[in-house]
């Protein structure tokens, strides 16, 4: 299925006046009560799904989206309270239950009206068709960078403002006084002209009875009390004392452990399993066939991972055994130009005639770059919790997405969904990574066999050889310049594409351009990976105009921005990143000073970053960011989102490797697939625009610049192009280089 | 059985002394705080203190530690009573997904009880050792130097 249109929204007519046309707040009645049991606590009452007051007057808001450090816990809770003139100081917060009441109609919105292509995150787990899922959604997810973009925006904002009206409207009625005298601050209702006041909770089981206004009106951004304000995040202190709960930190009554080796190579299934070394060992309680993996349960997780280790386990040949990583890379240049010779390439974009732009060139310019596969690494490894018992399984983990969780799982054990139960807990990093039920389904197999709880753990080296794989790929570029050195055409031809579709696309002014692609399959599992294909086109589309702009002669910062003369958005994003990095003041030798500007999940964000090369690897001595989200909700999260997204992309273009050898993943723990570390990692300054643009993401937008502007830097500092990543693999202490490096 | 002390309190443990600390100490005394990251002793989520030096507790045998003095991130602060890190960190917002922190927390502190008036370098060396997939360094740079800012009581606060 392709795009999801208004139209195709609407001649469905899938509850058109219900939730998802009119927003999640304001569907009355009867979902109230369907979801009450499971949100409300004694003397709650409900105001509507998504929060509820308190006899004490606290508000809770209840908030579908996972916590994996980015900070939706407390952004989306703020979003609610300031449209609820709330009192910020007694306001709290739960995540909705797993459960398809809090299937995320907000999402959907976003999607259907056409704000952003669905992506392929939501395709999978709703069998791929989404409008026949809305009856069945398992679409409670977090990733895409969605959560204030969409929840928020369509969600958090329209619960809380239409919870303060009809508040407003049983204080009228109670008081006997028109609505228009009274006001809502700091949860309180004050009518004026009689001096009384009163909380919020003294109306709230009156107000839940009133029907809820369809479309209440929202506060403009000079309103705001608590959005653009950053307060502290509400799951920071139990990060402090160890006691936040996390999946791999949950204990039940009789729980027993279990350790997991899946089949090496991807698509291998287990043929035998010699026991005899675990059959004397007393610890061990079983082992547990997967098909393609087997498990061994025992007393404690160090236990089942000795026995593991122990175990003799045969598996079948795929026909892969052979496959070196420069094999998958012969195959997507063969398929590139096999495609591009057959004329088989798929179009992206397509603008003007790049036919004519070429005739008319003064000079053409191409280069080929490559980056490899990537591991997610979360420095929490894959784990669940299983419990099967009375016909029904609950999981304890952290999941992105647990409604899809359970649906798999319900699928893996032949049960009905009602009967999952996902106790989902606070993440240990997820950049993707936790979208994928593989770890989830194979704890509740395990379960299934015992008659106790079973906590599954991965090793590092499972968690970083059976991961869902940042794709690797192979992107060549041709450009055509005029005698000003200024673009005329800009082709762009690579191998593989995912998701989202936009993420090889340029903002620059050039008449003519063709994008297109091909895909070239391999047997490595694929996976979203923190901006998925926006983490390897921006490193492409970036370094190249980097490489055309010096090869023109023109500073790359400026020549950027004459390409944005009719994008003044991205020329401001860009401008504040160059200022604030005192782009034109001058650098000892040996240091170098990169630019790059890339919008992706609805954010504009500009990077320089500045390099010191003093021997064969760079040092990062400092980065300046600039970033346009729409409107900061949640100024400090923002900040930290970008600082996160910029390490994240540092480790992965200075160190970030994964290979394949002998159809088989070669790295295996943190000695071998290197993480950044503080003495590598520089000082980050974070400058922000509030546009008043539609709200954008944050926790992916601060990856994807950073590649290209750290090996633009690099070119600054040392004349050398990187075109192939891991920076590591390029000696920078080469002073008798001359050229260009390809590969 | 195998005796060890944990944050004050004497064990008997009924596991064999080859268990790594880590084991033990989630499981057998439910101390989740200390985190499993890799097993290897690269990562330091698993950081605790062995007689008041940080260790990876994920490849220390308990048999190594009989009879020495164990602290965890249990044993450092609570909600009620937290440590001056504790404090700084919350100050500064530094956790993310918040996984590494106990070893982030365990390193800091361990690192300003030997080194009151850590410089740049000092910081770096001393806390390099711990994985921060969230990359949270920048802030807690900042939340050492806040912390030990106030444990001296000096302002050293840098930038």
């Amino acid at each position: 299925m392709g795009k999801w249109s208004r139209r195709a929204f609407i001649t469905t007519g899938v509850v058109a006046g219900g939730a998802l046309a009119i927003g999640v707040a304001i569907r009355p009645g009867d979902r109230t009560d369907r979801v009450s049991a499971l949100v409300a606590g004694d003397g709650d009452t409900l105001l509507d799904v998504w929060l509820k007051i308190a006899p004490d007057n606290t508000v809770t808001a209840i908030v579908p989206h996972a916590e994996m450090g980015q900070g939706a816990h407390t952004a989306l809770a703020m979003m609610l309270a300031d449209e609820l003139d709330a009192d910020w100081n007694a306001v709290t917060m739960i995540e909705a239950p797993a459960h398809k009441e809090y299937a995320n109609y907000a999402l959907a919105k976003g999607y259907m009206l056409g704000d952003r292509d669905i992506p392929a995150l939501l395709a999978g787990t709703v069998d791929g068709f989404f409008l026949i899922a809305t009856k069945t959604m398992a679409l409670q997810i977090t990733g895409g960078s969605t959560s204030v973009a969409l929840t928020g925006r369509y969600a958090m904002r329209v619960a809380g403002a239409a919870a303060r009206a009809v508040l407003l409207q049983a204080a009228a009625d109670e008081w006997q006084v028109p609505i228009e005298e009274l006001t809502a601050a700091r949860s309180r209702i004050i009518h004026a002209a009689s001096g009384r006041s009163a909380r919020y909770a003294d109306f709230a089981a009156q107000a839940a009875q009133l029907s809820r206004p369809v479309a209440p009106r929202l506060k403009s951004p000079d309103e705001f009390t608590i959005m653009g304000t950053s307060p502290g995040r509400f799951d920071v202190p139990a990060k402090v004392d160890g006691t936040a709960m996390f999946g791999i930190d949950v204990s039940l009554p009789g729980m027993k452990y279990a350790a997991v080796r899946a089949a090496p190579v991807f698509g291998a299934a287990v043929v035998s399993i010699d026991m005899a070394s675990v059959q004397d060992v007393t610890s061990v309680r079983r082992v547990v066939n997967l098909g393609d993996a087997v498990a061994v349960v025992a007393d404690g997780w160090w236990q089942a991972h000795q026995a593991l280790a122990k175990l003799d386990i045969t598996f079948s040949e795929t026909g892969n055994e052979a496959v070196q990583q420069s094999d998958i890379f012969e195959r997507y240049a063969s398929d590139l130009d096999r495609a591009t010779l057959e004329n088989l390439l798929e179009t992206d974009y397509r603008s003007g005639d790049i036919a004519q732009g070429f005739g008319a060139a003064s000079r053409t310019i191409d280069a080929e770059y490559r980056v490899p596969y990537l591991a997610h690494a979360t420095m929490e490894p894959m784990n669940c919790t299983a419990w099967v018992h009375d016909g029904r399984c609950e999981l304890w983990l952290g999941t992105q997405n647990p409604l899809g969780f359970a649906k798999e799982v319900a699928d893996a054990l032949d049960m009905e969904m009602d009967n999952i139960r996902v106790h989902n807990q606070y993440l240990g990093g997820g950049f993707g990574r936790r979208a994928f039920p593989d770890y989830a389904v194979q704890a509740a197999r395990i379960a299934s066999e015992s008659s106790h709880p079973v906590k599954l753990i991965w090793s590092r080296e499972e968690d970083m050889q059976h991961d869902h794989y940042r794709q690797a790929g192979i992107s060549r570029f041709r450009a055509a310049l005029d005698a000003d050195g200024m673009p005329l055409a800009w082709e762009n031809s690579y191998v593989d594409k995912h998701d989202p579709v936009e993420a090889p696309w340029i903002p620059y002014a050039i008449d003519n351009q063709l994008i297109h692609y091909t895909s070239s399959s391999t047997h490595v599992p694929w996976g979203f990976w923190r901006s998925v294909d926006h983490s390897l086109h921006a490193f492409f589309t970036e370094s190249f105009i980097d490489e055309i702009a010096t090869i023109a002669g023109r500073d790359p910062y400026a020549y950027r921005r004459q390409l944005l003369h009719n994008n003044t958005r991205f020329r401001d994003v860009l401008d504040l990143a160059a200022e604030k990095a005192g782009w034109r003041q001058a650098l000892p030798p040996g240091h170098g000073r990169g630019i790059a500007i890339h919008q992706s999940f609805g954010t504009i964000v500009a990077q320089v970053v500045e390099v010191e090369v003093a021997d064969e690897s760079p040092r990062v001595t400092r980065v300046t960011c600039a970033v346009d989200a729409g409107f900061a909700i949640h100024p400090d999260g923002i900040r930290a989102q970008m600082e996160s997204g910029i390490v994240f992309g540092l480790t992965a273009a200075l160190h970030g490797e994964i290979t394949v050898r002998g159809g088989r993943v070669q790295q295996s723990n943190f000695h071998d697939y290197p993480m950044l570390r503080m003495r590598e990692s520089p000082p980050i300054e974070t400058h922000i625009i509030n546009s008043g643009h539609a709200p954008g993401g944050a926790g992916e937008p601060g990856t994807p610049a950073i590649a290209p502007a750290l090996a633009n830097a690099i070119h600054a500092a040392t004349g050398r192009r990187i075109r192939t990543l891991p920076i590591r693999h390029h000696d920078l202490s080469d002073r008798d280089y001359t050229g260009q490096d390809v590969s | 059985m195998v005796k060890i002390t944990v944050n004050g309190e004497p064990h008997d443990l009924d596991i064999d002394a080859d268990t790594p600390l880590l084991w033990a100490l989630r499981e057998q005394l439910g101390l989740t705080g200390t985190k499993f990251g890799c097993g290897i002793a690269q990562c330091g989520a698993c950081t605790v203190h062995l007689d008041g030096v940080p260790i990876r507790s994920c490849v220390t045998p308990l048999s190594a530690v009989v009879d020495r003095r164990i602290t965890t991130i249990e044993g450092i602060g609570t909600a009620d009573k937290r440590h001056a890190v504790q404090l700084a960190w919350i100050d500064e917002q530094v956790p993310q997904c918040g996984y590494c922190q106990s070893g982030q927390i365990m390193s800091a502190v361990a690192l300003l009880e030997s080194n009151p008036r850590p410089n740049d370098a000092d910081i770096d060396d001393a806390m390099s050792g711990i994985i921060c997939r969230c990359g949270t360094y920048e802030r807690i740079r900042r939340g050492i130097r806040r912390a030990a800012a106030a444990i001296t009581g000096e302002d050293n606060s840098r930038g």
